[in-house]
């Protein structure tokens, strides 16, 4: 039988009940939340489970939604099941004062860098990481660059004059 | 990244433990790195301990820099994530818009949009076959990758007026129709290319000098690959099925005859013999399309300012390297919220230090040889 998004919905929901929140597929891709704490014990179902087999992990990335208060950050993560060819995505909400999340390291080996990738641009503190420094960015960087108090210049504005450059 | 007193420490402490293990730096200037690429790899002897890449050398933040730049400027960014497939990522980033606003792309653009993508793969996979060859020893093969990529190019420069970071797909199409001498042009190249692909197997293929450096070198099993996340040519060489063209169509490859190019060796040279067996199947696809572009529009009718809806976009594609996954998060805004690449190159040079692992130093260039790396693609 096909693995079609509203099995992976009931399957879920029978294992970890209300616990896994705001399901929706938009654009034919499953979505849904969980608790920042039961991220590990949602990816070891998908991964475990022989119908859903979530094994490949495609993406890991992280958003910066500064207004939504103590959720600031989202991790999410793209899941692929290449048997059945379905994808999924999950997120993780986490506040940005204690932004601790467990590491996915020990489920697949891509999170190591994607993780650390997240953690150099968002700061996301993965628990249990065999090997969180930055990657992308120098060392001594003491700030995370892809939050949203970082704004880059505005493309309109008018106050510089440059000769060279024209504006 | 590492500052030199940091690396110059790390390597005496490892020399002072008498352990007869030795660090050693490539890079970030090496030759065979192709790019801006630094390793620092721990020896035993001549075998590798472990390897621990440094990346971030030419880093430009493309994903920040794309948050202010609206859905038709940031495109133009993305032809110089991956600069050997960039066609190929605006394809992928014209989707995901389209997929966001719902525009129907017309037929025409997307059979022109296929073929540019076809001969993209193969200007790519040259220059990897040359660097490659180059990379073990042999530096006439590159020569003639360069002979074939050059025919290509020069359509290229006659379709959309760049050689290399072209930018020609926009949202709803393609921005200009294609040239009159196009089709002929591609016809030719296609005649000159299946005799000189031939020749690339006299000349590399069947060596044995160059299999004995290539075979059994650098195994990377299915689990791994699967674990690592590989895609494209590297994932297909350890018998991983991850054909986004055929896994997930997009535009009409649902409609074109091609086999997904699959080898169960997992070494060295099953990567290498993805890549030349991958070029063959792209000129067949060209074939196929190249004589039955429709006529009709080549861009679809857009807004001027694009505004997609409140909501997340993933659109994937595959390029000569891999999945190109392009993630969207929009707020309803001229410009995307958040923007996330995610690089087939990231992922398979993350499995480099395990693929490594035990083998001679001396094989090292031919095992980074065939992942394909490209660093711009790895750092963004």
């Amino acid at each position: 039988m096909a693995l079609t998004n509203d099995i992976i919905q009931q399957k879920l929901q029978e294992k970890f009940g209300d616990a896994v929140t705001n399901f929706s597929q938009p654009y034919g891709m499953l979505t849904f939340e969980a608790p920042k704490e039961m991220n590990l014990k949602v990816m070891q179902f998908l991964y475990d489970d022989d119908q859903l087999a979530f094994r490949f992990l495609t993406d890991l990335c992280a958003v910066h939604f500064p207004d939504n208060k103590g959720n600031e950050l989202a991790v999410v993560y793209h899941l692929h099941n290449l048997v059945e060819n379905v994808r999924i995505r999950f997120r993780v909400f986490t506040s940005i004062d204690q932004p601790d999340v467990f590491t996915a390291t020990q489920l697949f080996s891509s999170a190591n860098w994607q993780e650390r990738e997240t953690y150099d641009f968002y700061g996301v503190n993965f628990v249990g990481h065999p090997n969180l420094k930055r990657i992308l960015n120098v060392d001594e960087m003491d700030y995370f660059p892809m939050r949203k108090e970082f704004p880059l210049e505005d493309q309109v504005r008018i106050d510089k004059d440059d000769e060279m450059f024209g504006r | 990244m590492y500052t030199e007193t940091q690396i110059l420490k790390e390597t005496s402490t490892s020399l002072l433990n008498g352990e007869g293990e030795l660090v050693i730096n490539v890079g970030p200037q090496h030759p065979a790195t192709h790019g801006v690429l630094h390793l620092v790899i721990t020896l035993n002897g001549e075998t590798i301990k472990k390897i621990e890449p440094h990346l971030g050398y030419i880093h430009r933040s493309i994903e920040k820099m794309c948050e202010s730049l609206t859905y038709r400027q940031f495109i133009y960014v993305t032809s110089r994530m991956d600069y050997l497939s960039a066609h190929i990522n605006n394809h992928a980033c014209a989707m995901a818009v389209e997929k966001a606003m719902q525009i129907e792309v017309p037929q025409r653009a997307q059979y022109i949009r296929v073929i540019l993508d076809e001969l993209t793969r193969i200007a790519s996979h040259e220059l990897w076959w040359g660097a490659l060859a180059m990379d073990v020893g042999a530096f006439t093969p590159f020569f003639y990758a360069f002979r074939e990529r050059e025919t290509i190019t020069d359509i290229m420069e006659e379709t959309c007026g760049a050689r290399l970071t072209m930018n020609y797909m926009v949202p709803g199409g393609v921005m200009a129709d294609i040239h009159p001498n196009f089709q002929q042009r591609v016809k030719d190249f296609i005649k000159l290319f299946k005799k000189n692909v031939d020749e690339y197997d006299d000349l590399v293929t069947g060596n044995v000098i160059f299999q004995n450096r290539l075979k059994n070198v650098g195994y990377l099993s299915p689990e791994d690959a699967i674990s690592y996340g590989c895609s494209g040519p590297v994932a297909r060489g350890s018998g991983v099925k991850s054909d986004i063209r055929k896994i997930a169509p997009y535009d009409i490859y649902n409609q074109v005859q091609f086999d997904e190019v699959l080898e169960t060796a997992g070494d060295s040279f099953a990567r290498y013999l993805v890549r030349v067996k991958e070029m063959r199947q792209s000129i067949s696809i060209i074939e196929q399309l190249i004589d039955n572009i429709p006529e009709g529009e080549f861009q679809a009718k857009t807004k001027a300012v694009l505004k997609p809806p409140k909501g997340e976009f993933y659109t994937r594609v595959e390029t000569a390297r891999g999945e190109l996954g392009v993630y969207i998060v929009s707020e309803g805004g001229t410009t995307p919220y958040r923007i996330k690449f995610r690089s087939p190159g990231f992922s398979n040079l993350s499995a480099l230090d395990h693929i490594s692992r035990g083998s001679k130093i001396g094989d090292l260039m031919a095992t980074m040889g065939t992942l394909d790396l490209v660093i711009p693609d790895i750092d963004r």
